[in-house]
């Protein structure tokens, strides 16, 4: 079992090496909305430092979702996801290993170039690191859950604007710890306790949510 | 007791059955569910005393509170017909949930329009973050996120196995984002909260706010019959009993 997993970690990421396009693109996305909003609102510090949580958050929040929306249907098209569905291994050990895959090459860039983005959007430097640590500590929980919903559209038509009307209100818990430890961070108050809020969601949803994204490409199979 | 309810259970899970008892049901249900209704608002809204500090602004109480209920209420049991639906595949889960949607994205619809008329003279506001009235915006988006998801899948039962899943999520979400926005408003607003305090309602006030929540409840209950019963006969038309059952001149 630990066997098809790590076989089915390679693949993905090889498939994902090879079409970097995947990788550079959520990437580009956050970084041209983020830096949209000093361009519509006003340069001036004191108010981007103050919107600054939550445009970076909403920003990130956005490209994991829309980097989702082909998870599972490139496998679909290629028939290597009924090869997945049909394989004698509990549907979740492929599942995981593609969910472990998508976040290393889409959450923890994103995390990685936060600060950078907060940076721009005149967050003081002592800040900087809780708003990498805390897009670290959401971006996984938005990748399992972004993929529930990734897996239940997998075969319809106009996927991508119901994967967002169906993914987006179950983001609102990430993004208000994850926003609002940042804004805690910047009043100066310890973020211990809202980091580990973040962090039981995150168990939460990494425990029970590749078995719901399992059974949800099992559903979307006409299983 | 607990035969004789294990087994009306099994007996509601056969579409058949279900159609006869919803079909016996509705026509006493409905007339009955409209008159607690009727009841409980003609009472509150015109007999019930004025309030002491919102004066009459505050018998908006007696439909959105109900409404608020029901709504919430209605998604808690689509949660709990989705994970049964999802274990066990009773199809009368799948339909159940199907039915309950629409009613209940219309209550969260009818809890937010009502709570800005009554935020308006009592807050100075339509619209505030506060706490309550975001969880029920995102409630609200729940639904309309399952009846979207139901409409764009063309088979009925993967449809309904889909938006079975969702619903479960949902409800996990629905708890999570309810002490996530209580969180965030403690931090910012705390105080407005307190204007909504039930727990010192007047007896006068109390007993037709009940009787509403309870006509909204049993009018939600009716609603979901009927929609669960053209549910069945769509999902059943090949079956012989629908066949019998819609011949010209038939009798059931």
């Amino acid at each position: 079992m630990s066997g098809v997993w790590r076989a089915s970690l390679r693949r993905e990421l090889t498939l994902i090496w090879r079409a970097p396009a995947d990788v550079i693109q959520p990437l580009f996305f956050f970084v041209v909305v983020v830096s949209l909003f000093p361009l519509g609102l006003s340069p001036e510090p004191e108010l981007l430092a103050l919107v600054a949580p939550g445009v970076v958050w909403v920003a990130a929040l956005l490209a994991v979702m829309l980097s989702l929306d082909g998870l599972f249907r490139r496998d679909q098209e290629s028939g290597a996801l009924d090869q997945m569905l049909s394989a004698p291994v509990m549907t979740v050990v492929p599942v995981s290993a593609k969910l472990l895959a998508h976040w290393l090459l889409t959450g923890l860039p994103l995390a990685l170039v936060a600060p950078l983005l907060g940076y721009m959007m005149q967050l003081p430097a002592s800040v900087l690191d809780t708003l990498a640590l805390s897009v670290l500590l959401g971006t996984p929980t938005l990748t399992v859950v972004g993929a529930i919903g990734a897996a239940l559209t997998v075969g319809l038509n106009r996927g991508g604007i119901l994967l967002a009307v169906l993914v987006l209100p179950l983001y609102v818990p990430v993004l208000v710890f994850g926003a609002g430890v940042v804004r805690t961070a910047l009043d100066g108050l310890p973020t211990d306790g809202l980091l580990a809020v973040l962090g039981a969601i995150l168990a939460l949803a990494l425990s029970l949510g590749p078995l719901a994204v399992a059974l949800g490409l099992r559903i979307s199979a006409g299983d | 007791m607990w035969k004789t309810l294990t087994r009306w259970y099994h007996q509601l899970s056969s579409p058949r059955y279900f159609y006869r008892f919803a079909s016996a049901v509705l026509p006493w249900l409905m007339p009955i569910a409209v008159l607690v209704l009727l009841t409980g608002l003609v009472w509150g809204l015109v007999f019930a005393p004025v309030e002491r500090y919102q004066g009459n602004s505050y018998r908006i109480i007696f439909i959105h509170v109900p409404a608020s209920s029901g709504a919430l209420m209605g998604y808690i049991a689509m949660g709990v017909a989705g994970l049964i639906a999802l274990v066990w595949r009773l199809k009368m889960a799948e339909v159940m949930l199907k039915a309950m949607a629409p009613f209940g994205a219309v209550l969260a619809t009818v809890s937010l329009a009502t709570g800005a008329l009554w935020g308006k003279p009592t807050w100075g506001t339509y619209w505030q973050w506060d706490a309550r009235m975001t969880s029920m915006l995102i409630l609200l988006f729940l639904y309309l996120g399952i009846i979207a998801l139901q409409s764009a899948i063309r088979d009925p039962r993967q449809a309904a196995r889909a938006a079975s899943l969702l619903a479960v999520v949902g409800v996990i979400n629905v708890v999570i984002v309810k002490y996530s926005v209580e969180w965030l408003n403690t931090l910012h607003q705390g105080a407005t909260l307190k204007l909504v305090g039930e727990s010192s309602i007047n007896d006068a006030m109390k007993w037709p706010l009940l009787i509403s929540m309870l006509g909204l409840w049993l009018l939600y209950a009716a609603n979901v019959l009927m929609r669960a019963r053209t549910e069945v006969l769509n999902r059943e038309r090949r079956s012989g009993w629908v066949a019998t059952l819609l011949a010209p001149g038939a009798k059931e």
